[in-house]
């Protein structure tokens, strides 16, 4: 279940204007001697939600997190939790639990144990925390590990264990400090799913932190995508995806064509960049805050570029080039056609049929096209 | 392939040779019939029987092993909280003079140590003894116990303590029901560091004993200085055979342990 | 910083202030005082009762007399210098013992190392008084050594070995032989074996690969072990005073006699402080070398 495809008017409380936030972060900055590693941030994080912090290593987001569970305080602004100030409340006081990178299992305990660890320190009567590491166990398929070490069990088992014993607690909200780094690939993607699942069953609100834009796209109700301790831009997965609002996420997050050049508004939220000598201007939709015969930056996905061999004249953006390269992924086909001034686009088909040959080869002349709104002229 | 040559095996012979035939020599001739110890005149226990009936060597193993056992534990409790001020403790005033205080005693000469510390004693009025002995045992093997547990500390995965934390212990809580299970077999090698440097020491004892107390390298050192004895070498073979067992054993044991722990690694991997 | 923190760095921390940095106070002040012969035997001491005036009476009667004393008595700059000198030569011959063994070990195959490991360690254990008192048994004129020696014909008068100080060089090596292996072979053992293939694939022969690859990396621990030897080999007292008799002459033995035999406490003290300036040296450069090695792990 894509969040693509959630229905967005049912689930969408970041575009209530009565719904209050569970987490505030006001004008959070965190500094660790001369190194600043949170900017000034605001964020507000819905009940609910499953909210992906997605940025490259070293981007704060997970000091961003360890400030949430309280391993970290603010240097200076305030981070509210439920309407409560947070600030001076050690990690053991906090409804929030946290599921660590290296998952942190206790090695002395068994799988139960561990689930049990954290409903011994609450005020839970006892036959009642046995009811509920079976429910644990249940939710995360573990009943007949219960016995077992950390050590005996496998590594994705020892994931769902460390999720168990971050849930069993029914924490307003659960952390997850890339939770599935240290899976295999085809393990992960199982795993997402299972996570989403769990996500709704429990409706808890959950706070990803991970550097895979994949991963943060497929769980994520919504992104926030993160740079040198800033948060860039917080949108849906979609939105993220199609409407960057900058260079900088456009290019992290999937693939992307860049070409560089000055811009001029039109109508109709359209715009044009002149970008080569003798090269025709580009159309494409106008990006926020761009401002008219400034430096600007044409973005366009790839699958959103035609390639053909003959001219097309049912568009506006089109471009002649020579194919320099062919990367053949089995589903997709992606070109790099070289075009006038060097630059490479790169252009990608669906493979929907089983070719015996392909229909372009290496050096063929093609022409790549696109619409006035499939890319995006953005400031900067 | 490992590159195993006659160099190397020969190097291993001569050199664990080098380090065993001296010990050998000495178990084998514990058990010479003769006074004279270099000439070989038979089998014989008899200085087995000599050195248990010799009460000064008894009263002195009994202080040695009550100064041993006191100060090791104290030095372990000691210790333990000084490798985790170290490794977890962040910053505080004075930091850099505490870590300076907890490496300068392992590469002191005994010498000065032994000597600072009876002209402390003396300089506060204090009775030399058994009493002082301890203070300075604890003090030089608490920073023992502190190398051994901070090393295992750095070792381990900090998150786990946060775990904890986050889970609802307190700071303390925390210490008590996962820091110490984990760093435990370090904390019972350092006990153990304690307990035989105690056992061993001869230059700081001889300086913070006084005449009230006397502790077993005291005895073997005053009797050696007279040349070999029969009697020192039964005693010295005890003392051999007690360690190789205990030092055996224990590797057995920790063997076993990392033996068991990787096939349940393997096997919980082949059963996902 | 809240009161369980406050106490679980207060107690060690008092401990090691008390008996650790306290006594060396007091080593300083009685170098720097006259020897009497009351108890303790020494002036002056300090009378706190008195106030200002006790104190200004106590810093009056310090003065540096036992340190030029020791460079009037040519006994003690060369009790200086031969433990420099012990020290140093019996450095040598361990890493020339020990390099050999650790290099053997980390060669050995994975499944004995354990054992070699252990067997390395277990003399570690056991007493070092008694490793020391071994040799007694081995060096002395009517020795096994000895014994042995001429039983093979080799020698016809027994080898004074003993009470020289070719006996305290077996003995340091003997008993500081497990402080120069272990570290050389962490080194040797984590070497990337494929360093060799590759220096060999590229035209070295075993031998040249062993000095233009091994040792360079193995040096780290070479510099660890020489120090661990060295350091505490300065200021040995056991081995000199039981192998190496009345002719050889390391600064411990003469602390220790100064101290015991004459009772001459405040030379003993100046003797302890000059010792210590000179460990400093050798100790810094260790602390630096470990550091290093830190940062290149890291």
């Amino acid at each position: 279940m894509k969040p693509a495809v959630k229905p967005a008017a049912v689930f969408a409380p970041w575009e209530d204007e009565n719904e209050t936030p569970l987490i505030r972060f006001d004008g959070v900055t965190k500094r660790f001697g001369d190194f600043t590693a949170i900017d000034n941030v605001d964020l507000s994080i819905h009940r609910k939600e499953f909210y992906a912090l997605l940025g490259p290593s070293g981007c704060g987001k997970t000091t961003l997190m360890r400030m949430l569970a309280g391993f970290e305080a603010p240097s200076e602004g305030t981070i509210t939790i439920g309407g409560q100030d947070m600030k001076g409340i050690p990690p053991n006081r906090r409804e929030v639990n946290m599921m660590f990178q290296s998952y942190a299992l206790f090695p002395h305990l068994s799988v139960w144990d561990n689930i049990a660890f954290g409903l011994r320190r609450s005020d839970m009567p006892k036959d009642q925390i046995g009811e509920r590491v079976k429910e644990m166990l249940r939710l995360t398929r573990l009943e007949q590990f219960a016995r077992r070490k950390p050590h005996q069990i496998s590594g994705g088992q020892r994931q769902r264990v460390a999720l168990a014993r971050a849930l069993a607690k029914a924490p307003k909200l659960l952390l997850l400090d890339e939770p599935l780094g240290a899976l295999d690939a085809k393990l992960r993607q199982d795993t997402q799913f299972e996570l989403m699942d769990i996500q709704e069953k429990t409706e808890t609100t959950f706070v990803i932190v991970t550097h895979d834009q994949e991963e943060a796209m497929t769980v994520a109700s919504r992104v926030a995508v993160m740079d040198n301790g800033k948060v860039i831009q917080v949108d849906t997965p979609p939105r993220i995806y199609e409407n960057p609002k900058s260079v900088y996420v456009a290019d992290f997050i999937g693939d992307v064509n860049l070409i560089e050049g000055r811009a001029t508004l039109k109508d109709a939220g359209l715009a044009s960049l002149t970008w080569a000598e003798g090269a025709p201007e580009i159309i494409a939709t106008a990006g926020e805050g761009l401002v008219n015969g400034a430096k600007a930056t044409f973005a366009v996905r790839p699958e959103k570029v035609a390639i053909s061999a003959e001219r097309p004249d049912d568009r506006n953006n089109v471009v002649h080039g020579r194919i320099h390269d062919i990367a053949y992924l089995g589903n997709l086909s992606t070109y790099h056609v070289e075009i006038a001034g060097g630059q490479i686009i790169k252009a990608q088909t669906a493979n929907n049929r089983r070719l015996s040959r392909r229909s372009f080869t290496w050096e063929d002349e093609v022409w790549l096209s696109w619409t006035d709104t499939a890319g995006l002229v953005l400031a900067g | 392939m490992r590159r195993f040559s006659w160099f190397n095996a020969t190097a291993l012979t001569l050199g664990f040779a080098f380090l065993y035939v001296p010990m050998l020599i000495l178990i084998v001739y514990s058990f010479n019939e003769s006074r004279l110890v270099t000439v070989w005149a038979g089998f014989s226990t008899r200085w087995y029987g000599e050195l248990f009936q010799d009460q000064a060597f008894l009263d002195a193993a009994w202080v040695t092993l009550r100064v041993a056992f006191v100060s090791s534990t104290l030095a372990t409790v000691l210790g333990t909280m000084a490798a985790y001020v170290l490794v977890r403790g962040g910053k505080f005033l004075g930091r850099t003079l505490f870590s300076g205080m907890i490496y300068a005693p392992l590469v002191m000469p005994e010498v000065i140590t032994g000597l600072s510390l009876l002209l402390l004693f003396i300089s506060i009025g204090l009775d030399r003894g058994i009493f002082t002995i301890i203070l300075a045992h604890t003090t030089f093997s608490m920073c023992y116990v502190s190398v051994v547990v901070s090393s295992r500390l750095v070792g381990f995965d900090r998150s786990v303590e946060e775990a904890a934390l986050d889970l609802g212990c307190t700071p303390f809580d925390a210490f008590r029901s996962v820091t110490l299970p984990l760093i435990a077999p370090a904390v019972i090698a350092g006990w153990l560091l304690a307990f035989t440097l105690s056992l061993d020491d001869l230059v700081i004892a001889s300086f913070t004993a006084g005449p009230s107390a006397t502790t077993l390298p005291i005895k073997i050192f005053s009797s050696v200085r007279l040349g070999v004895s029969p009697e020192i070498n039964a005693l010295s073979t005890i003392l051999i055979l007690l360690v190789t067992i205990g030092v055996i054993s224990a590797s057995l044991v920790s063997k076993r342990r990392i033996v068991q722990q990787k096939r349940d690694e393997q096997m919980a991997e082949q059963a996902a | 910083m809240n009161l369980a923190r406050r106490t679980l760095i207060g107690i060690p921390y008092l401990w090691l202030l008390l008996l650790f940095l306290v006594p060396f106070g007091i080593i300083l002040k009685i170098s720097l005082s006259d020897v009497t012969l009351a108890i303790p035997p020494y002036t002056p001491t300090l009378d706190l009762t008195e106030g200002w005036s006790g104190i200004r009476a106590f810093l009056r009667g310090l003065d540096w007399e036992n340190y030029v004393f020791l460079t009037e008595d040519d006994l003690y700059w060369k009790a200086y210098l031969s433990s420099l000198k012990i020290a140093l030569i019996s450095t040598f011959f361990t890493l020339c013992v020990g390099y050999p063994i650790a290099y053997g070990m980390a060669r050995a195959a994975p499944e004995w190392r354990p054992t070699l490991m252990m067997l390395v360690i277990l003399p570690f254990w056991t007493s070092f008084l008694i490793r020391v008192y071994a040799w007694i048994g081995i060096l002395s004129s009517e020795g096994y050594l000895n014994q042995f020696l001429q039983w093979i014909g080799l020698i016809s008068e027994p080898l004074q070995i003993m009470n020289t100080p070719t006996a305290v060089y077996i003995g340091i090596v003997y008993t500081y032989l497990p402080f120069m292996i272990l570290p050389i072979y962490a080194t040797l053992d984590r070497m990337d074996e494929s360093l060799l293939e590759a220096a060999e694939d590229l035209g070295c022969s075993r031998l040249s690969a062993f000095w233009m690859v091994t040792f360079p990396l193995s040096r780290s621990g070479i510099i660890a072990g020489c120090f661990l030897v060295f350091i505490p080999a300065i200021g040995e007292f056991v081995i000199p005073s039981l192998l190496g008799g009345s002719s050889t002459l390391m600064i411990g033995k003469v602390l220790w006699e100064e101290f015991f035999s004459n009772r001459d406490w405040p030379v003993a003290s100046a003797v302890a402080i000059i010792l210590l300036l000179i460990l400093v040296i050798p100790i810094i450069l260790f602390q630096k070398n470990q550091e290093k090695e830190q940062e290149a792990d890291a």
